[in-house]
């Protein structure tokens, strides 16, 4: 990596050295080419394609075939509670910690747990999950000694609202993450200048801290939401394909030809890209409002 | 000053965090110490030859990928900073490329591209072993990127490059002894949150067919009853112990890493 | 304290403790009507902690605060009709100037059009008229800190508190804006309490200088009254530049005094026994050079001397010379021209002063405190 740098800066003339300086990132887009734009390029070219290698918009069409279209509807759901119940809650338990009263160590403990359970996802999540709300699990059986049978008035943890609940393992951590920050970016000379020009509590959260903080827990929610729609392990190890979400079949298509189309395989890949970029893209420009405020 | 108020409200939040956090993992440990005789979840566990295989190997795996990464984003975002200001944004923008792209559809793509000419890396072990670090080199561009950005942003980079200069520092020994040292916090905070993600990925290793941790894990599932809880249990300590670690090393500082999941 | 009787703004004997630590000890102030009162100290001398009380910030542990009359010492901020500065604009980002401004007219359900129309005339006030609808981060920190004041003006407070409001600012924008500030609040005629650790600040827009010092009030004065005439060490040196030299009382009646082995006059009999051990300060512009030994006589001590230093500060020429057996340092300053007679380093030279320049302190007391005048000219 270092050879084309060196020829980089070996260069004396000033005309040449503007052009020599690309050399210097030559490696990093090199490695950005194979293993992302490649293969994101097979995909999308395979997606225009038809099984006799024809360009088509067929397989964007077979989108909205109702099975297909079901699982990105599903997906979306769940993606969508989860980041909303988890977005709430992540900011409230932030919240508690920073701005609650609750002692200081507490604060830092959090931090580390959401640290951990933000990256504790997949295989061993989903176990988790099976041993606490599974037929056998603890906190079932604590239900039944109280006589409430969850799994006899129609829960299962392989269901959605299981899904649901596993994944808001990860996701209320990584939204306490994100905007704990935010929460301490609130000045205390604000509260002070609105309740010295007379507002009340309420009236300081309601027309400045909360639209201060209004970008930032918006974009993280759609954080989550992304985080939770590209979610494949934990999912497929939950419920082994019974539930219809888009990167479990995905999933089984690289295995084998599930969808008996390799191209609706690409499409369904594109799609799940689509979904996540607006979503990205929407996240960074919130962001990059909040930043702007907070210099 | 009217801080306290609405306390208890919060207390309750914060109890049914912890609750949410410590269950499933409660769970987890007291089924796995379910088995008879006592321990012998944690004992089948450890004398299982793939255990300790897949966990070594998800380890390598993780040092390599973090060599890699480092390697590529170091001296790039160094460069970037220093002679390129115009390539940031671009590359800006393709560090939030992996954001965009769940590891299912990476994967998806890798195996189509490298399982054929002109470079069929899947037909061998090593090969589809030299695939895996770069498809965790690219999960871990995001985080690994801003780390070293902001650690780049905290120090006066041209100033400490033009002092080694004009001692007659070259370019390998500045990198080496003047702007690693001083990346410090970023460069092994963000080795930690690579190293805990790649011991628990999943969806890649096993797409690949990589003897991985991981896939282990989903496999002995799949087939044993109380030894699945203890690996996890395992597993979640691995996971904790890096992000203990982070914490340390990230202590007093404003590089934390924030982003992290492959889930 | 001619209007203590009829005070707008009573503070008597105001206390705050921090765990164990007393930041105020007994503060007692009363301020008239429109009076423009400053509180002058360094950093961490309770200044900003009974800025504080004053707004609602803190409560005291001991005490009242009273505003019109009125008592107001447990009153939350809301309730107290109080304006507030902040060193660091504290300017809501998510809205507008415009807003801004309007907020405390709107959190108290002023009809729109009223707000309306004040805002405009206090965009008026400042001078920012066209920026009604720019956010803060699109202002410059000068034009944040103008709104901030419109701000704070615009609920019409009965008091106005500015803390370090311009200490966050370039040194030209600084002074800019002070004399804005000074006119603005002479036009409103509303009562202010300004906290800085900026003497000049503070002597140029007081009417009354509030000095304080570890949580206590040194001396409570006029501009004029705390630079020429400062009641104790600790303001003398923190009050402007000072020269302090150790002496001794030689006839306390006749205020002779010897310095470095040479005897001078102090304006006023002393008191104090001769042999005394005494400290003399003396403002560097009370000082004056001669090349030539100058007429003996009463109405001026002089002291031959050694020029060590020159320097240029603008509008003033700083000589630093040396004088007396023990070679001691003395800051001389004099308005600059262009034909100044510049003398060299090393040249000898003689230099002069009134008796009444010589402000004689007991030798502890300005001991104790020479810290305090290092960390100040550290500080300016």
């Amino acid at each position: 990596m270092t050879t084309p740098v060196e020829r980089g800066v070996a260069s004396a003339r000033p005309v040449r050295r503007i052009s020599r300086a690309w050399l210097g990132v030559v490696p990093f887009f090199l490695v950005a080419f194979m293993f992302i734009v490649a293969p994101v390029s097979y995909l999308v070219v395979g997606s225009f394609q038809d099984n006799q290698g024809q360009t088509t918009l067929q397989n964007y069409n077979d989108l909205f075939t109702p099975s297909v279209a079901n699982a990105f509807r599903f997906s979306i759901e769940i993606s969508l509670v989860t980041a909303i119940v988890g977005g709430i809650f992540g900011f409230l338990l932030a919240y508690a910690v920073i701005l609650g009263g609750l002692p200081r160590f507490l604060r830092n403990a959090l931090m580390t747990f959401s640290g951990v359970a933000s990256n504790f996802a997949g295989v061993p999540l989903a176990l988790a999950f099976i041993f606490t709300l599974g037929q056998l699990g603890i906190v079932t059986a604590f239900l039944k000694g109280l006589g409430i049978d969850p799994y006899a008035s129609g829960f299962s943890i392989y269901s959605k609202i299981g899904l649901e609940l596993v994944y808001l393992y990860f996701q209320f951590p990584l939204m306490v993450l994100i905007i704990a920050p935010a929460i301490d970016g609130l000045r205390p000379e604000w509260r002070e200048a609105a309740e010295s020009m007379g507002a009340s509590s309420r009236q300081y959260w309601l027309q400045v801290a909360l639209p201060i903080l209004l970008p930032t827990i918006l974009g993280t929610m759609i954080l989550l939401f992304g985080n939770a729609f590209g979610a494949q392990a934990t999912a497929y190890q939950l419920t082994a394909g019974t539930l219809p979400i888009v990167p479990v079949i995905i999933g089984a298509q690289i295995s084998g030809d599930v969808l008996h189309n390799p191209g609706l395989g690409y499409a369904m890949a594109m799609g799940m890209v689509v979904v996540m970029g607006v979503s990205i893209t929407v996240y960074v420009l919130l962001q990059r409002r909040a930043e702007r405020w907070r210099r | 000053m009217k801080r306290r108020r609405g306390s208890i409200a919060w207390w309750l939040i914060f109890a049914v965090g912890v609750a949410y956090f410590f269950l499933p993992l409660f769970a987890t440990l007291d089924f796995s110490l379910k088995a008879r005789p006592a321990f012998a979840a944690y004992n089948n566990s450890f004398n299982d030859p793939k255990f300790l295989a897949s966990l070594i190997y998800s380890f390598v795996i993780g040092l390599l990928t973090i060599a890699a990464s480092m390697g590529l984003i170091i001296p790039t975002a160094y460069w970037v900073h220093l002679k390129l200001p115009r390539a940031r944004p671009i590359i800006e923008f393709v560090t939030l490329l992996p954001f965009v792209i769940p590891p299912v559809v990476l994967v998806f793509g890798l195996i189509r591209v490298y399982s054929r000419a002109p470079l069929p890396l899947t037909h061998t072990d090593l090969g589809s072993s030299a695939l895996l670090v770069f498809g965790y080199v690219v999960l871990s561009l995001p985080y690994m990127y801003r780390a070293v950005d902001a650690g780049l942003r905290s120090i006066d980079i041209r100033t400490l490059t033009e002092a080694a200069q004009s001692m007659g520092a070259g370019w390998a020994t500045i990198l080496w002894r003047i702007i690693l040292p001083n990346l410090r916090v970023a460069v092994l905070s963000g080795a930690f949150l690579t190293l805990a993600i790649v011991l628990g990925e999943f969806t890649i290793a096993s797409f690949l067919a990589r003897p991985a941790f991981g896939p282990y894990l989903s496999l002995l599932a799949g087939y044993k009853a109380y030894e699945p809880a203890a690996v996890s249990l395992i597993s979640f300590g691995l996971t904790w112990l890096a992000m203990i670690v982070i914490a340390l090393i990230g202590r007093d500082t404003r590089n934390r890493i924030e982003m992290g999941g492959a889930h | 304290m001619t209007d203590a009787d009829r005070g707008f703004l009573d503070l008597s004997h105001v206390q705050k403790r921090f765990g164990g630590f007393t930041a105020v000890h007994d503060f007692d102030l009363s301020a008239h009507r429109g009076e423009f009162v400053s509180f002058l100290g360094p950093s961490g001398c309770g200044k900003t902690t009974t800025l504080r009380m004053i707004a609602g910030f803190e409560y005291p542990d001991g005490g009242s605060i009273k505003v019109d009359g009125k008592e107001i010492t447990g009153l939350p901020p809301n309730k107290r009709n109080v304006g507030m500065v902040f060193q660091s604009y504290a300017l809501f980002p998510n809205m507008t100037v415009a807003s801004n401004v309007g907020f405390g007219m709107r959190v108290k359900g002023r009809p729109k059009a009223t707000i309306d129309k004040r805002v405009g005339e206090l965009l008026e006030l400042i001078n920012m008229p066209d920026k009604a609808s720019s956010y803060p981060f699109q202002l410059s920190g000068g034009q944040q800190q103008r709104v901030a004041l419109a701000r704070a003006l615009a609920i019409e407070p009965q008091v106005l508190l500015l803390d370090e409001p311009l200490s966050a600012l370039d040194a030209k924008i600084r002074v800019a804006l002070r004399k804005e500030i000074r006119d603005i609040q002479r036009q409103l005629g509303i009562t202010t309490v300004y906290v800085t650790h900026d003497q000049e600040e503070a002597l140029e827009l007081s009417d009354r200088v509030v000095v304080m010092s570890q949580g206590r009030i040194e001396q409570v004065g006029t501009p004029f009254e705390i630079y020429n005439f400062p009641a104790t060490a600790f303001v003398a040196s923190f009050v402007g530049t000072l020269n302090a030299l150790p002496a001794r009382i030689v006839e306390p009646a006749s205020g002779r005094i010897e310095f470095g082995g040479r005897e001078v006059r102090a304006g006023s009999t002393l008191s104090g026994r001769p042999g005394d051990e005494v400290m003399v300060a003396i403002r560097p512009e009370m000082i004056s050079l001669a090349g030539i030994d100058p007429e003996p006589s009463d109405a001026t001590n002089r002291l031959p001397a050694t020029i060590e230093d020159v320097a240029f500060l603008g509008s003033v020429v700083r000589f630093k010379v040396s004088v007396g057996s023990d070679a001691t340092i003395i800051n001389v300053d004099t308005f600059n021209n262009p034909n100044l007679a510049v003398p060299s380093a090393g040249s000898s030279v003689w230099i002069t002063f009134p008796p009444e320049a010589c402000l004689v302190l007991a030798r502890d007391a300005v001991a104790v405190d020479t810290d305090v005048l290092a960390a100040a000219e550290a500080m300016l």
